[in-house]
Formats: structure tokens, C-alpha cells, sequence
């Protein structure tokens, strides 16, 4: 069992060279108690989660367990203490096995030797006792996220953790994966480990959370009981001002012409039988479990992946092998994974910017003052907020990234823009600058797809949804019957009779 | 050469690891010059800067391979296997041609055909048939090194000595008083710093060697770039086998050897990083530079033996790639 440890932060403030990002911080995690841990992108989550886990030190404050002042030299020291950090990204060995990746870094050993019927033993035990499936010998790159995100849970608990300190762990899960997520974490409260977690999604916040501790601007605007919050409050508490409006009123009128036509599109293995129209003006929304071949499905459509099926622009039938080709014919495809696909993260905001209408910026030599007033203008008009000009994109917060990848996919011009995941990993505040932004696309009468996880996006932004299942359009739904009720009945597969019997 | 116009940023950490380069062939000119009066005598920086020039040629070229993600390692052997090819062409012309200038411009183009050709293959394998360069050129390496020695039947191929005395000057004369293959290697370098700084293709292969994800979402044809990186190569490496060829007249099993570990070894030295995503032609010279005057010093003293050459050059390699990895960790 594991020793009941509680972790307080007190007075923490933290400065990166002269910018203090934390001020008087005071957070007090419970043994058997689960607490968020939310604010805006940049709002200070990920500073504290990094100090109470050794990852950096507080400039002035301090860190105590069970009410004894500490002081981590490193995350080794954190964790050798009982207090563990879940990163975003999983931190395991692709190649190496469940049990290998649980012990990495403490081998059970006898003599000269790798104890490895201990281990098997003790992974078995750790993975049972989350209630995890997964074998201790597959290899972690061939299971399923939420088990990758149990096998980090394991190895925090190999390490006898009594603190759990998670960031955004739904984040890459889906809502089932969640579910059982949120099952473990139940288990473990009631063990007694005290755990922090933090999200963006108000409502799993709302349902596994007892208590919240909301950052603003490096400081704590209030902790209180969940219970005492509705997710509306959440939301103002975190933002400063009122969001209930998250998405824009709808005010662009839809064009009866037709400018994309899809017939059959099929990519192998991934999507069957697409067909669709949009119409000039629309936002089109795209629905349907993580796997059910949404993103597949358009990036066949634009070339980047091989597909059959015949494509017509505004009536011309055009053969699109290349995203080159996609973008000449005025269609272009905004990536769902913005870190490893959309920017060059040790690039410069102008690199980025222009990468993909460099032909534009080009004349024998690029014209790079050309490039600098395009950079003015798009910080301008998508509100990028950058410390400086020159700054890696890498180091921008995931709100401008997403920004700055908008202005270059609009850079290029595109009459139709296909948005996948508009606003992953977003706080809320960008999220409605975003909704804006797509808004504004509209009324300038370019044509949207919009392919979202969150129900609530699509229905919020959509004009139109249509629901994918197991690669196929599963049915469409629009205007009154846009719910969420309906579009889960369709991308779960339960036929919309059944819907109305219901 | 381009002059060191430092990037948008005045981080001063960042322009010292700009300035290692310069700063370590500044250091290395005045040891040169203080251990020995000749060092900075125009022969000898002539003599320096002709012999450079052949690896610094192919070095502009792979350069753009390395910052694309890419490497070729064959074209040590390429170069050998095309200045063998150029000598057999033109000998086996000579009697229909008659020795004169219009041989010598076909022997230059058989040099440029053939190294495009190398540098397609070398893409098509990397590219298109999706091998890693690292496996295609060691493959190609191997290859041309057997080809060029079947080919002098494990001897030497010497040019025509008539033809000799035509194409001579071509390594040995020059304009206003500056040597050909200096001449050409500049000429290749600032364009090539041209390329690399301000030009789509420079950008392109950056990007691709940064992520090719991303470049591949932005429209950038991945693949082309690629291709385009080695067949640059190639073409290049055919320029020096053109401005080699008329120094020895010959080319034998044992042309070009290790100018692959060269040219690699000077792109890193400037700054280049190995894995790819940054590039800079003006720090490929300056490797260049460094290489060629350690030896050149090395010759010149006593003090140190010449056979601590390479030991002194692994030592520079060592280092360039140290500063590398401090400054990926700033960023």
C-alpha cells in the first residue's frame, strides 16, 4: 500500500529570466482527494505541475509534503519522495515491452542479472489492479493509447506513488478511452493517492474532480469545491469575463452553388463511398469517432493520401494527386496535428508563415520583405501574440501556434479550407477567437469543412454535420436535428429510426 | 565571400556560435602565419585555396543534401568514377576530334552528364524507392570505386599526354592572377549561399529536413527537393572532376578517397546540422578553409608531424558538433 501524502504549495512565485509567471501560488492536494487544475493556455498550469514535480524550482516558496517544507533537486528526487509527473506526451520506449517500459530506469535485479520473473510478476499486479488488459510483454507502440496512458500510470505507481500529477491525460484519449481513465482514477482516490490533474474539457473536470484550483495570469483566482461550480462559471472564473457565448451567432448567408462535389471518394483501408456537396459560404461539419476515417477521408481528398473517387470544383472535375494540386485547385487542408505535420517548431513565425505560399513570396529570390509585411498583417488579423518577432514557433503556446498555422493555411488562399480539430488543446478564450476567425472565413464566402472530436464544436459552428462511422458516412444531420443525442446514434451506429423511438 | 550578415536576432550566445567558425580560422591564420613566413605568401594561400577548392566544391552541394535530412556518401568514388569516364571519353575521341578545345568541352560534359545521372540514381533510390541515404550511397560508393577500377584494370587511366598540355591550364592558370578552381569554387559558393539564404529551394530544403510532415502538408513537393538536393550534387561533383582531371591528368583506384568524409566533415564544421533543418554555404567554406589550412600548417612546420593530420581534423569535428548541441538546447 501506499504511503497518504499531501503536497501543499505555498507562496510559490517563479520568474523565467525577468518575467514572473507565477505569483504566491497556494495549492493543497489531499491523499484520496482528486483536484483540477485549470486556466488558459499560458495562464501558469504547466510551471506548477513542473515545480511540485521537481521539473523546475521554485524561484520564491516553497514545496511541502505532509506539511515538511522540500526541496526537489530533480524529478528523481520528486519521485523518489512518492510525487510523479504524467507528462501530455507519453514518455515510454515505443520499442520496448509494457513491463519494460513500467521498470525502466529501476530493474529489478538479482545479482548481475535483470530479475524479469519479478517484474512480470509485479507488472501483472500493477496492471491488474488498474484493471488494464494489456499484456506486460506487448510491445508499447502496438497498444491502444488509453493503455499507453495506464502503462505510465503503472510505472508511476511501481515508483509507489502517492501524489499523481497528470497533464491533460484525456487529451490524446478518446471518450471511451476516457471513460476508462476516469474509472482508474476513481480507484486509486479511494487508495489514497492525491491527484492532480488538469483539462480542458469542463465537463470531465465537472464529473472526476472534488475540488478546482483556477489559474489566471499566474495567479490563483480560487479554489473551491466542484461541487460549487457550474461549467459556465468555470469557464468566466478562468477567462475573467463572460463566455457563455462561446460560439458566434451565425450571420453569413449560404451560397445555393455548389463549389466542391465529392463522388465515391474511397481511401484504402480508411474511408468507402464518400460522397458530399458544399456550398459556397457553408461550414460543414464532420463528426464520428477518433478511427472512423474522418481525417483519412480529407486527407485523401487533397492528395496526401491515395484515394479514387471523382472530385468537381465550382463543376470542373479535377484530379487531385498532390497537395500542390489541392492547393492550385483553391483547396487546402489545415492539419488536426499542428506539433509534428503543421509547423516547423524550430522555425521562425516568418518560415512558417510563407511556407506554404512560398512560390507567392518568390521572384528568382525570395522577396522577403514582402514575407515581414504578410507576418505584420497575420499577426494582425489572427491576434498572434508572440514575445517577439523572431521567436521559435516551438515556443509559442499551442493558442497562437494554432493561430499562426490558420494564417498560413489563408496565406495561400484557398476558396475551400478544410479544418481538422480546430481547436485541440486550446483554452477557451482562443477557442471563441477561433470560432470567430471561421466565422469570418465565411462571410468572406470561402467554403469550410470543419472535423471536430468535441460534439458540442460541431454543432456549435456547423451549418451542416455529417457523421462518419467505420469509414463510411454514417447519415447527416442539420438545423434542429444537429444534437448530440443524434449525431452519437449515428456515429455509434444506431440507425436515426431508432433515434426517434428513443 | 558572403559577408557574415548575422540573422534577425542579436542573441549574443547565438552569434558566438555564428562566429566559431570565423573565429577558428582566424586563430588558425595566425598560428600559420607566426610558425612560418611562407604562410601568408600568395603561392602558398594559392596553392591552399585551388586544393580546397575540389572538396569545397562538392561540400556547397552537400551541404544542401545534409540540411535537406539527407547524406551521399559516394562521392569520393563518384569523382573518381567520372574523372575515369571523362579520360576514357576523350582519349577514345582524340583520334576522330584531334586534340584541341572542342575534346575538352565534350570531356566537360560527359563530367556534368554523368554526374546528374549519379545524382538521379542516388535521388530515385533515396526518394522514390524509399531506401535510407545512408545505405543507397554506401551502396554507390562501392559501386563506383569497383567501376573505376575495372575500368584502369586496377591501374592508373591517364589522359592523352597531347591533350594533356591543352587542358592544363585549366587547374593551373586563371584571371588576374587568381587561379581557375579558386574562381569556380566562388562563383559555386555564393550562389550556393544565394540559394540556401534567399531562394525557394533553400527554404524548401530546410523545411524538409526539419520535418518533412510539415513540408509535405504545406504542398512542398518532399520528393522533388530530395532528388533535386543530390542531382545539385552530382552536377557539382562533375565540376570538380572537371577542375581536377587537368591537374594529374589521371585517374586511378585511389581518386578521390575519403573527399566523402571530407566534404561531410566541413559542412559540419560550418555549422550545418548533421540531422538536417539548418543550413549555411559561407560555414561550408570556412570548413573548407579549416580542413585545408590545418594540413597546409601541418606541412609547413616541423613541429608537429603531417601524419597528425587527421587526428587534428577529428579533434575540429569533435568540437563543431559539440557547439552544435549546445546551441540545439538553447532553442
Amino acid at each position: 500500500m501506499t504511503a497518504k501524502l499531501s503536497l501543499s504549495l505555498t507562496n510559490l512565485c517563479r520568474s523565467f529570466g525577468p518575467v514572473e509567471v507565477l505569483h504566491d501560488v497556494g495549492i493543497t492536494l489531499a491523499p484520496g482527494e482528486v483536484h483540477a487544475l485549470i486556466g488558459e493556455n499560458g495562464a501558469g498550469k504547466s510551471t506548477t505541475m513542473k515545480i511540485m514535480s521537481g521539473y523546475l524550482a521554485p524561484t520564491s516558496g516553497g514545496v511541502a509534503l505532509n506539511g515538511v517544507s522540500v526541496q526537489f533537486a530533480s524529478s528523481q528526487e520528486a519521485e523518489a519522495q512518492g510525487v510523479v509527473l504524467i507528462h501530455q506526451e507519453f514518455n515510454l520506449a515505443d520499442q520496448l515491452t509494457v513491463e519494460q517500459n513500467i521498470f525502466l530506469g529501476h530493474e529489478k535485479k538479482r545479482g548481475l542479472f535483470l530479475d524479469s520473473k519479478a517484474m512480470q510478476a509485479e507488472a501483472k499486479a500493477l496492471l491488474e489492479r488498474l484493471n488494464c488488459v494489456v499484456s506486460p510483454n506487448a510491445r508499447v507502440r502496438d497498444i491502444a493509447n488509453a493503455d499507453k496512458q495506464m502503462v505510465e500510470i503503472a510505472k508511476a505507481l511501481s515508483r509507489n506513488a502517492s501524489v499523481l500529477i497528470m497533464d491533460e491525460p484525456t487529451a490524446v484519449l478518446t471518450e471511451r478511452e476516457a471513460e476508462v481513465l476516469f474509472e482508474q482514477i476513481e480507484r486509486l482516490k479511494a487508495s489514497g493517492v492525491a491527484i492532480l490533474f488538469t483539462s480542458h474539457k469542463l465537463d470531465e473536470v465537472k464529473r472526476i474532480s472534488d475540488r478546482i484550483t483556477i489559474l489566471r495570469d499566474g495567479a490563483v483566482v480560487s479554489t473551491e469545491r466542484t461541487a460549487d461550480y457550474t461549467e459556465d462559471q468555470m469557464a468566466e472564473a478562468m477567462v475573467g469575463r463572460d463566455v457563455s457565448s462561446l460560439y458566434p451567432v451565425r450571420d453569413a448567408a449560404i451560397g445555393a452553388e455548389v463549389v466542391l462535389s465529392v463522388k465515391g471518394l474511397t481511401v484504402a483501408g480508411f474511408a468507402r463511398d464518400i460522397s458530399f456537396e458544399l456550398h459556397k459560404g457553408e461550414i460543414l461539419g464532420i463528426s464520428g469517432l477518433i478511427g472512423s476515417g474522418r481525417t483519412e477521408a480529407m486527407e485523401g481528398l487533397v492528395g496526401l493520401r491515395s484515394h479514387s473517387g471523382s472530385v468537381q470544383i465550382n463543376g470542373v472535375p479535377v484530379a487531385i494527386k498532390s497537395p500542390g494540386q489541392a492547393q492550385a485547385a483553391g483547396l487546402c487542408y489545415l492539419t488536426e496535428d499542428r506539433k509534428s505535420r503543421g509547423l516547423l517548431l524550430n522555425k521562425g513565425m516568418r518560415e512558417n508563415l510563407t511556407l506554404q505560399s512560398l512560390p507567392e513570396f518568390t521572384n528568382w529570390l525570395i522577396d522577403q520583405d514582402a514575407e515581414e509585411a504578410a507576418l505584420t498583417k497575420a499577426i494582425e488579423d489572427f491576434d498572434i501574440r508572440a514575445p517577439s518577432r523572431s521567436v521559435l514557433v516551438g515556443n509559442l503556446s499551442g493558442g497562437n501556434q494554432q493561430k499562426l498555422l490558420i494564417a498560413k493555411i489563408m496565406l495561400a488562399g484557398p476558396e475551400i479550407v478544410i479544418i481538422d480539430e480546430p481547436t485541440r488543446g486550446i483554452d477557451i478564450g482562443t477557442k471563441q477567437q477561433i470560432y470567430e476567425f471561421i466565422h469570418g472565413l465565411s462571410r468572406q464566402g470561402k467554403s469550410i469543412i470543419v472535423i471536430s472530436s468535441e460534439m458540442q464544436e460541431v454543432i456549435g459552428l456547423a451549418d451542416r454535420v455529417l457523421v462518419m462511422r467505420l469509414g463510411r458516412i454514417a447519415g447527416e444531420v442539420s438545423g434542429d436535428d444537429m444534437t448530440e443525442d443524434k449525431i452519437v446514434r449515428l456515429a455509434m451506429g444506431l440507425g436515426a429510426s431508432k433515434a426517434e423511438a428513443a | 565571400m558572403a559577408s557574415i550578415d548575422t540573422p534577425q536576432k542579436t542573441n549574443l550566445m547565438l552569434d558566438l556560435k555564428v562566429l566559431g567558425p570565423i573565429l577558428a580560422l582566424v586563430v588558425l591564420i595566425i598560428v600559420g602565419a607566426s610558425l612560418n613566413g611562407n604562410f601568408l605568401s600568395a603561392a602558398n594561400i594559392t596553392n591552399v585555396l585551388s586544393r580546397s577548392a575540389f572538396i569545397g566544391i562538392i561540400a556547397v552541394g552537400m551541404t544542401f543534401v545534409i540540411t535537406a535530412g539527407g547524406l551521399d556518401l559516394s562521392v569520393g568514388s563518384m569523382a573518381a568514377f567520372i574523372a575515369g569516364l571523362m579520360i576514357l571519353v576523350m582519349n577514345a575521341l582524340l583520334p576522330m576530334m584531334g586534340p584541341g578545345w572542342p575534346l575538352v568541352f565534350v570531356g566537360m560534359l560527359v563530367a556534368i552528364v554523368a554526374g546528374t545521372a549519379a545524382g538521379m540514381v542516388n535521388g530515385f533510390l533515396i526518394t522514390t524507392m524509399r531506401i535510407e541515404a545512408f545505405i543507397v550511397t554506401l551502396g554507390t560508393m562501392g559501386i563506383y570505386r569497383s567501376l573505376v577500377t575495372w575500368l584502369a584494370d586496377g591501374g592508373t587511366l591517364s589522359l592523352d599526354f597531347g591533350m594533356r598540355a591543352i587542358i592544363r591550364p585549366i587547374y593551373f592558370d586563371g584571371l588576374l592572377g587568381i587561379s581557375w578552381p579558386i574562381i569556380v569554387f566562388a562563383l559555386v559558393a555564393m550562389t550556393g549561399e544565394l540559394v540556401m539564404r534567399r531562394a525557394a529551394f533553400g527554404r524548401h530544403a530546410a523545411a524538409v529536413g526539419s520535418n518533412d510532415q510539415v513540408a509535405r502538408y504545406s504542398s512542398v513537393n518532399v520528393n522533388r527537393v530530395r532528388m533535386m538536393t543530390y542531382v545539385f550534387l552530382g552536377i557539382l561533383v562533375g565540376v570538380a572532376t572537371i577542375m581536377y582531371v587537368p591537374r594529374l591528368g589521371s585517374a586511378s583506384a585511389s581518386t578521390g578517397v575519403l573527399w566523402e568524409l571530407e566534404a561531410i566533415a566541413a559542412v559540419i564544421i560550418g555549422g550545418t546540422m548533421l540531422k538536417g533543418g539548418f543550413g549555411r554555404v559561407w560555414g561550408t567554406v570556412i570548413g573548407v578553409l579549416i580542413l585545408s589550412l590545418i594540413d597546409n600548417i601541418l606541412n609547413l612546420t616541423d613541429g608537429v608531424s603531417p601524419y597528425l593530420n587527421g587526428a587534428i581534423q577529428g579533434v575540429i569535428i569533435v568540437l563543431a558538433v559539440i557547439l552544435q548541441r549546445e546551441k540545439k538546447a538553447e532553442g
